[in-house]
């Protein structure tokens, strides 16, 4: 569907988009991560045609995005950063306004608007002056005015900034609806929302790509050591250290808090993907210790994300 | 072209829909209206001269206050990203709104038809220089939009753009007053670059290929820089 060679974009000396490749096929949501100033916005820019690229080439479909981008225009929504709308407008206004402008007739505008009105639950606001609305009333409105033409490819610039969790919640249900037909391109840096609705992910870091995977592949690489997390009162730290170092996968123990009276915790740190839950609780329930937590955790996406774009 | 229509169409709206195109229209007619009409009786004579000989004057305080906030405002909100990304090319986003400028203008002065009907009952009104006086105010005034907008372009402050977009025009009105500054060789162009020679033309009721071909010029530069400069923030 989309095909990004080596793209990169030049702010005078400053190299915000460094040489990029990617492609996005039909009906994917992909997300787009990575720290502030890492170059989503400005990619997202130059796929919309908003922003010529210093150098590579997009290809949407069969068109080149230097030649045919009006027809590329006509087939991508797009929801820039906190929904730059014009204030002096009212929303139907504004709403009617862009339905004219992707070439809608009378009979399909109205209808249009209706079912975006009830898809993004606009319905109170449609006579507000759009200067009026709050943050995430203009939000909504401004996915509205991406969704407009019904178009096949959908990219939203940070879609949930600055909204509260109610909000957060209904635009995520929103754009999986879309993400069921349509090709979703989303950025954020926020990593929840990443997990709850793409399926693959770009990380950016400095104009580059440094992970680009499926979610779950994602996950597995980096989920390879996978830590046990147990408390356990009457017991120490040495005993318990004693008696698990001999399990076979166990690379390593420590503790991470001991109070008086309290319990101890301590982390187990196993090797690959092998599941040592049954071992180490038929190790402990041969001693008088008293388990009252016992849970396995593999590595989130935020200690990827840590990991790949920090700073050396 | 139908871009261009609804892209015009949403900017004159705007301009009605707030109070600027009221409060526009009405100082500029307060303006012509007190200074021609408070000299009109010595004359003793009916015609429109002297409130064509105001009007460039007049028009380059009032046009680029029309047209400031045409691309800044969309620059500063950052609605211009999202205008720009729905299917309509440069050109239909700045002709519509150089359409819009130029009606506005058109709109404001379309009240002060009611001077030579006014005067045509109290003399004998000769209608060649009217006509003439008010195709050139049209051809003016788009000039000035044009130019309006290439000061809109190139800020996001609205004030700058008023102030720049004023200079210009105000230049353009004066030049021709100022040659003696000039070194004699340079005369004759200087001259030609005066908008209000070419307009006073016009007003007279002369139609010469000359001054037309002059304002086009001045209407095609404008928009070009616009364009050159809207296509370097991208």
């Amino acid at each position: 569907m989309i095909h990004i060679e080596n793209l990169s974009k030049y702010y005078r000396d400053f190299c915000a988009v460094d040489q990029i490749n990617l492609d996005i096929k039909k009906g994917e949501i992909l997300g787009l991560l990575g720290p502030n100033g890492a170059g989503k916005t400005t990619t997202l820019r130059m796929l919309t045609g908003y922003f010529m690229p210093t150098s590579g080439t997009i290809r949407v479909k069969d068109y080149q995005l230097d030649e045919n981008l009006l027809e590329i225009k006509k087939l991508m929504g797009y929801l820039p950063e906190s929904a730059p709308l014009y204030h002096s407008m009212l929303v139907y206004d504004y709403l009617d306004y862009v339905a004219g402008l992707r070439g809608l007739d009378k009979e399909k505008k109205i209808s249009r608007i209706r079912q975006l009105v009830d898809l993004c639950g606009l319905d109170e606001i449609m006579h507000r002056s759009i200067s009026e609305l709050s943050k995430g009333f203009n939000q909504r409105v401004g996915l509205a005015h991406a969704m407009m033409d019904d178009p096949e490819i959908l990219i939203l610039d940070e879609p949930t900034s600055g909204l509260d969790p109610n909000q957060i919640a209904e635009i995520r249900k929103i754009i999986r609806q879309i993400g069921e037909e349509k090709t979703v391109i989303l950025s954020t840096h926020i990593l929840s929302e990443v997990e709850a609705t793409c399926d693959r992910v770009v990380i950016l870091d400095k104009g580059k790509i440094v992970a680009n995977d499926r979610m779950e592949n994602l996950k597995q690489s980096a989920g390879q050591t996978h830590f046990i997390h147990l408390d356990i009162l009457k017991a120490n730290f040495q005993e318990v250290r004693d008696r698990l170092r001999g399990i076979e996968g166990v690379t390593g123990i420590e503790k991470i808090n001991e109070k008086p009276n309290g319990p101890l915790s301590v982390q187990v740190a196993c090797k690959s993907a092998s599941d040592l839950r049954e071992t180490v609780y038929q190790e402990i329930k041969q001693t008088d210790w008293v388990l009252i937590e016992f849970h396995q955790e593999t590595k989130t996406l935020e200690t990827i994300f840590r990991e790949l774009t920090e700073e050396d | 072209m139908h871009q261009v229509i609804r892209i015009c169409h949403k900017e004159l709206k705007d301009y009605f829909i707030s109070p600027i195109a009221y409060i526009v229209i009405s100082i500029f007619l307060l303006v012509t209206g007190w200074f021609f009409f408070t000299t009109f009786f010595y004359y003793n004579q009916a015609d429109l001269r002297n409130f064509f000989n105001l009007l460039p004057i007049t028009f380059s305080f009032l046009i680029p206050a029309v047209t400031m906030r045409l691309f800044s405002e969309e620059l500063n909100v950052g609605s211009y990203e999202m205008l720009l990304t729905l299917p309509v090319t440069f050109k239909d986003i700045l002709l519509g709104k150089f359409l819009a400028g130029v009606l506005f203008v058109a709109a404001a002065l379309v009240p002060t038809f009611a001077y030579p009907i006014f005067i045509a009952f109290m003399g004998q009104l000769e209608w060649g220089p009217v006509a003439g006086g008010y195709l050139g105010a049209l051809l003016l005034g788009a000039s000035f939009v044009a130019v309006g907008l290439f000061a809109s372009s190139l800020t996001r402050n609205q004030i700058i753009a008023f102030i720049v977009g004023m200079a210009i025009c105000f230049t353009l009105t004066l030049i021709d007053k100022m040659l003696f500054f000039f070194p004699g060789s340079l005369l004759g162009v200087i001259g030609y670059l005066g908008a209000d020679f070419h307009f006073q033309n016009i007003a007279k009721g002369i139609i010469d290929s000359r001054d037309i071909v002059y304002f086009l010029s001045v209407v095609f530069i404008g928009l070009y820089s616009t364009h050159l400069v809207m296509q370097k923030t991208s």
